[in-house]
């Protein structure tokens, strides 16, 4: 019977699959983005698997909350990116030292 | 038994897709992966009648937020052979340390959890009961001060992208509009009194 062992399971595997992604792509700034949304996931997969189980609502509105500042958070690194690209012409995070002083 | 089988076959879909985001050189594939991540996860959450986020999921997260990251990465000309240049320089310290965490969560979650966690399903939900209703019930009366805040969060992002991604160009013609609105008939014409000019 599927219950909420294995939607945490779940959850924790994506979650360690989402750092592991941010360690690899260390170079490309998109892809950071994108390991980022995949941890947000993961955490979202926590919060209804635990309402679910609990019969409480509330882990769902936080869900609701968490989509609403996760879609913020995209647009505004999305924008940074788009000028920081327009500055330097790359998103390689590796030359991005300029106030390393 | 019918449910298992569907929610392993998601999973397996899921974790799939998540590989595909962080393996795949071409940023594209990668968003791609990504959307298909994020259904696998809604059709899950349908599983566990999580209804109306696994639709707002889709439609916000897959309409909106991925097209956005595609908009993007088609848009910057990105070098790709330059930026993957130390693929693989991370990957051992990356897979230990997710290694790690999966088998110290795991831990956690299956040997160290109370005998009622372990023995729970999910609660049933009575006859007739709406996902919907039940979390508009609830999001509009307790938490209706998060969710004003949440609307401002968003116009802030709105005024954020905007005034980071406008610029000026030199050069550029443009109206003023405030001074055209302000002008006075005096500023433009000049009435000239004069005599007429007498017959040759």
């Amino acid at each position: 019977m599927i219950g909420l062992q294995h939607y945490l399971t779940l959850s924790a595997i994506l979650f360690a699959m989402s750092i592991a992604g941010i360690f690899i792509n260390r170079r490309n700034l998109i892809l950071l983005l994108m390991c980022i949304e995949l941890m947000l996931l993961a955490v979202n997969f926590n919060f209804v698997a635990f309402s679910r189980y609990l019969g409480d609502e509330t882990g769902q509105v936080f869900v609701f909350f968490i989509l609403t500042v996760a879609a913020a958070e995209a647009a505004i690194g999305l924008a940074i990116l788009i000028v920081l690209f327009r500055n330097q012409r790359s998103i390689n995070v590796q030359e991005l030292d300029s106030m390393k002083g | 038994m019918f449910h298992a089988i569907l929610f392993y076959c998601f999973s397996a879909v899921l974790i799939g897709s998540a590989l595909g985001v962080i393996f795949s050189r071409n940023p594209v594939h990668a968003v791609m992966f990504l959307v298909l991540a994020f259904f696998e996860s809604a059709m899950l959450w349908l599983l566990i009648e999580v209804e109306f986020l696994a639709i707002v999921m889709i439609l916000v997260y897959v309409g909106a937020v991925m097209v956005l990251f595609l908009f993007v990465v088609m848009m910057l000309d990105i070098d790709v052979e330059r930026i993957e240049g130390g693929f693989t320089r991370y990957l051992p310290l990356g897979l230990v340390i997710a290694g790690l965490m999966v088998v110290e969560l795991m831990q956690i979650i299956w040997f160290r959890s109370s005998a009622e966690l372990a023995s729970g399903g999910f609660v049933a939900t009575p006859e007739g009961y709406s996902n919907t209703e039940a979390l508009g019930a609830v999001l509009y009366t307790e938490h209706v001060y998060a969710f004003e805040i949440a609307a401002v969060i968003l116009l802030l992002a709105i005024v954020a992208a905007i005034t980071l991604t406008m610029r000026k160009r030199p050069g550029l013609k443009q109206q003023k509009i405030a001074d055209q609105v302000a002008v006075k008939a005096s500023d433009r014409i000049r009435i000239v009194k004069m005599d007429a000019e007498g017959r040759e």
